[in-house]
């Protein structure tokens, strides 16, 4: 037998290994699919591409950093009022979408400053009053001409069906790109300070976390997430109208993936996210049933499985396909005493 | 006189504390060496977690300044204190209720300790294993006893790495059986070198550890030196137990 020290952290399993193997095999599949995919699935898939993008952003910063915020269309509207500014002063469109995002994550920066001072209900509300400032500002700008909007007409520069195809690429990058990022980040030892904030900030400042620096970082990257996601949303529909992209609806929309995928656990976002896009192609042309549809879900999920749907899988199953977490693996039969560690299976 | 010369590495000068017109501190002059195990008494009200959550960084101070190794640290929050070594345990536990209990002790050990990898999982296993938890480790915190919280408490303090330990009742509402454990596991802690600062009402307990008791009253020092001398002192008696000694 191989001398083995009997205590160890495990990260990875059999089954997560394989989970991550088939995602990116999935990628793989899905960056090709406009070479064998329709018009209207690529455009449908794109649509759910964004859509997941919304919900692990949230998720993100909801479910992980405790960080409920309702006013997440700020950022939804400003990536996209980003990209019809970049696009006009004749930055190549699709770049414009990205640097958008960018440019409105280094404006989340000082945002986070002043927002990440109110806690709960009021970070919560505050949020939703930066999304009406915003949008009152963006409103103001001659380019945008108030309600009537503007279009990203650069977008027109392309045929329709390469249009179609470089968006659902970008879109496809964006998605794997954030939840990536958002994986290594929540794995990382930042990443378990994170979820210390969210469950109790004056004990994580007392174990030496530093609350209001950790919360930035979770803060600006779920705001880049989000515009991303509203730069991509304007490449889809290539009309910017202000009240579309500031409505409080996406965040309505975020928190019903989320609730119903499971907050705070990896997974059950991506699964919300999936169903949500589901529920809409089938139910969404029923009107306003189809919101008082959604109200329901959500509120019957809040109140019977507040958890969500991988988090009911989590706890009856122990299922982890994309485990952050950290667990302790203690060989029994080896011989106590020595408290030496080795991290197993890390990438 | 240097701080250092006499071997304090923690002390505090004229420390007032006021919540609004309500005084808890009222001019706290304390110091502690290094090495030392100071036990803290005193009834309800007398501002002892106060002073606990003040040499924390917890709660600013109204008035006054504190040192550690020489170096003013009143402006300090609580972060930075506990990366400079001052570490706190909560009288009522404050888990991470989500998180494993490894995963605990695993934040203490990278934010406080500023250990990397290994060395970060080596300390939470160390810290863990003292404070007799290796069975829980894997267990999410939401789902322990007062009890297993409290020892929680302890293991993500040792987690950060401290060279002061401030504990807050860490002792109340044990057994006999689980309190002498818990004594054989600070007193270790304490022949490791670590300076300890340790409030608690069960005064048997906390006389196996301490060297030197200090009594609170009403936001003052009332009494400060060998034990048996201060749990002796007239004024202890009748603040402390109301007079009513039989």
């Amino acid at each position: 037998m191989s001398r083995q020290s009997p205590i160890r952290v495990v990260r990875w399993s059999g089954l997560s290994i394989g989970s991550v193997a088939v995602a990116v095999a999935l990628t793989i599949l899905l960056a090709a699919g406009p070479l064998f995919l329709g018009a209207n699935a690529i455009d449908k898939l794109t649509t759910l591409f964004i859509y997941v993008i919304l919900a692990v952003t949230w998720n993100a910063l909801a479910g992980y950093g405790g960080l409920v915020s309702i006013g997440q269309q700020a950022f939804f509207g400003l990536g996209a009022y980003g990209a019809v500014r970049l696009a006009d002063a004749g930055v190549s469109v699709y770049p414009a979408l990205v640097l958008a995002a960018v440019l409105v994550g280094l404006i989340a920066w000082p945002i986070s400053v002043f927002m990440l001072r109110l806690k709960a209900g009021e970070f919560a509300i505050g949020m939703w009053v930066v999304a009406a400032l915003a949008h009152l500002l963006v409103n103001l700008d001659n380019l945008v001409r108030g309600e009537t909007g503007t279009s990203l007409i650069a977008l027109n520069a392309y045929a329709a069906e390469t249009r179609h195809a470089l968006t659902y690429w970008t879109a496809l990058g964006a998605m794997v790109g954030l939840i990536g990022i958002l994986f290594a980040l929540l794995r990382s030892p930042l990443g378990a300070a994170i979820q210390a904030i969210r469950d109790n900030e004056d004990a994580a400042a007392s174990v030496g976390v530093r609350v209001m620096r950790t919360k930035q970082i979770i803060f600006v990257l779920a705001a880049f997430g989000v515009a991303l996601a509203g730069a991509l949303w304007l490449a889809t529909t290539i009309t910017f109208q202000p009240r579309t992209y500031f409505s409080v609806q996406w965040t309505a929309y975020m928190i019903f993936m989320v609730l119903v995928g499971g907050l705070g656990t990896f997974e059950g976002p991506i699964l919300g996210a999936i169903l949500f896009f589901a529920i809409e192609a089938w139910f969404g042309a029923t009107g306003v049933w189809y919101l008082v549809g959604l109200g329901a879900a959500a509120l019957l999920f809040a109140l019977f499985l507040p958890k969500g749907l991988w988090g009911w899988v989590d706890q009856r199953l122990g299922l982890r396909l994309l485990p952050v977490g950290r667990w302790l693996k203690i060989d029994e039969t080896a011989p106590m005493g020595t408290s030496k560690s080795t991290e197993s299976g890390s990438t | 006189m240097t701080a250092e010369s006499n071997g304090v590495v923690l002390s505090t000068s004229g420390i007032h504390k006021r919540f609004n017109a309500l005084v808890v501190l009222d001019a706290i002059d304390f110091s502690l060496r290094s090495h030392e195990a100071v036990g803290i008494v005193g009834p309800n009200g007398a501002g002892k977690t106060t002073l606990l959550s003040v040499l924390a960084g917890a709660h600013p101070p109204t008035s006054g300044t504190i040192h550690f190794r020489g170096a003013d640290v009143t402006g300090l929050p609580a972060s930075e204190r506990c990366r400079l070594g001052i570490v706190r345990t909560h009288q009522i536990p404050q888990p991470f209720s989500g998180m494993t209990v490894f995963e605990n002790v695993f934040v203490a050990a990278t934010n406080g300790g500023q250990l990397h990898r290994e060395a970060a999982h080596a300390r939470a296993i160390e810290a863990i294993s003292l404070c007799g938890m290796m069975r829980l480790a894997n267990r999410r915190a939401e789902t322990l006893g007062l009890l297993d919280r409290k020892r929680l408490e302890l293991a993500r303090a040792l987690g950060a790495n401290p060279s002061v330990l401030l504990l807050d009742e860490i002792g109340g509402g044990l057994t006999d059986g689980e309190a002498s454990e818990l004594v054989a596991t600070i007193r270790q802690l304490h022949a490791s070198g670590l300076a300890i600062v340790w409030i608690e009402h069960i005064v048997h307990i906390l006389l196996q550890v301490a060297e030197r008791l200090i009594c609170m009253d009403a936001g003052r020092i009332i009494a400060d030196g060998e034990p048996r001398a201060v749990m002796a002192d007239n004024a202890v008696i009748s603040a402390y137990l109301g007079g009513s000694v039989h």
